[in-house]
């Protein structure tokens, strides 16, 4: 009987550990698609913010997370279907498609969205996929550039993307002086914005795992963008995410494409680092 | 997504008799009809407001779908396959038009 207390004890810290690790299911099997195993939980490096690196497939329902499993059932691939039309589709003023330079997306394109943003030395800061792609449109091809939430966007960052599934996140924040957009992106992160008051950190660090109202917190990671959202019922960009971010907070919110918002990404993405990419991912 | 586009899976074969199962998938924005644009003005309905699946000329599963139905609307259902033919799938939009495609099995 008297080591009935010191079980308690044990018991109770044991159940706050389980608490605050939240939903995780058992991670012996890695979910994946056609043999692609995701990384949907990766360990965090020492001086991380974060205790365990999570993607926000693992804070999901397992309705939701079926949906992504299957490519059929994923509603993201028609858009990737689109995309994949345009990649060998001649536009502009040189009759160029994507595929005139780059031919084969599957072996091309395969890395590339992990690896996004990206420093871009003759433009002197990083570039997202959506910045890489407009680049090519105007400079390359003599299109016009698409804009950031079209779908024509939304398709081809998806099917790029998609060449890259089940590859870790990895941003090299060393290159040019990404360093500096990465701290802009950090102080973003903690910095309060709005009526409610809030930080990216407020939910997304301190009370990811919890409720807020009907809906589970993520760790807010950016390894399934562009996503499809059941709320949006459509694909939807990063950008478009951290603008309803900002309106629930009451927030004014930067425009999709905006250097806020860029920085951000850029230190998003250094937060997953070693999560797998799962565009296009499905949340609710 | 301005063109609908059908996406099916049917097996390729299957034993006579054998029950199958069959997913569709199809891109629509299933506009319910309850929505306003920013000036407040309804947006008109326009939705997919029945499918039907047809094996060799017969029906085999439709069914009805109403304004409450989600974008790009996914329908799996069973069907039981007695001979090699056709399937033939259907979708009617509120405008009139009609997206179909075809999937041939044949009966090992």
């Amino acid at each position: 009987m008297r080591n009935l207390p010191g079980i308690f004890v044990a018991g109770a810290a044991a159940t706050a550990i389980l608490a605050t690790s939240g939903v995780l299911a058992d991670q012996s099997n890695l979910p994946s698609i056609d043999g692609v195993e995701l990384k949907t939980r990766a360990e965090a490096p020492k001086d991380h913010p974060l205790p365990e690196i999570i993607s926000g497939f693992e804070f999901r329902t397992k309705e939701t997370q079926a949906l992504e499993l299957d490519d059929f059932t994923n509603p993201g691939f028609l858009l990737v279907e689109s995309g994949e039309e345009t990649w060998s589709t001649a536009e502009g003023s040189a009759g160029k498609s994507c595929e005139s330079c780059h031919g084969d997306a599957a072996e091309s394109m395969k890395g590339v969205r992990a690896a996004m943003p990206k420093w871009n030395e003759a433009a002197g800061r990083p570039f997202t996929l959506e910045n890489q792609i407009n680049e090519c449109r105007t400079e390359q091809m003599g299109a016009d550039a698409w804009k950031w939430e079209s779908d024509d966007m939304l398709a081809m960052t998806a099917y790029v993307g998609l060449q890259s599934r089940g590859m870790p996140v990895d941003v090299d924040i060393e290159a040019g002086d990404m360093m500096s957009w990465w701290e802009k992106g950090k102080d973003f992160y903690y910095t309060r914005f709005g009526q409610l008051d809030l930080a990216c950190a407020n939910c997304h660090e301190a009370n990811y795992g919890n409720y807020i109202r009907a809906d589970r917190l993520s760790q807010g990671q950016s390894n399934g963008f562009p996503t499809y959202r059941l709320k949006w019922q459509k694909m939807g960009s990063l950008h478009r995410r951290f603008k309803g971010c900002m309106d629930n907070i009451r927030a004014e919110a930067f425009k999709r494409g905006s250097d806020e918002f860029v920085a951000l990404e850029t230190y998003l993405a250094w937060r997953g680092e070693g999560l797998s990419v799962e565009t296009p991912a499905v949340r609710n | 997504m301005a063109k609908s586009k059908p996406r099916v899976k049917v097996p390729k074969t299957a034993s006579k008799d054998e029950v199958i199962t069959i997913k569709t998938l199809i891109s629509h924005k299933m506009e319910s009809g309850q929505r306003k644009d920013k000036d407040g003005n309804v947006i008109p309905r326009q939705i997919i407001n029945k499918f039907t699946c047809d094996f060799n000329g017969k029906t085999v599963f439709s069914c009805d779908l109403e304004p409450a139905i989600s974008a790009n609307p996914y329908l799996e259902f069973s069907a039981k396959v007695p001979e090699s033919g056709t399937f033939k799938f259907t979708w009617l939009d509120d405008d009139g038009s009609e997206y179909s495609t075809e999937s041939k099995i044949a009966v090992e």
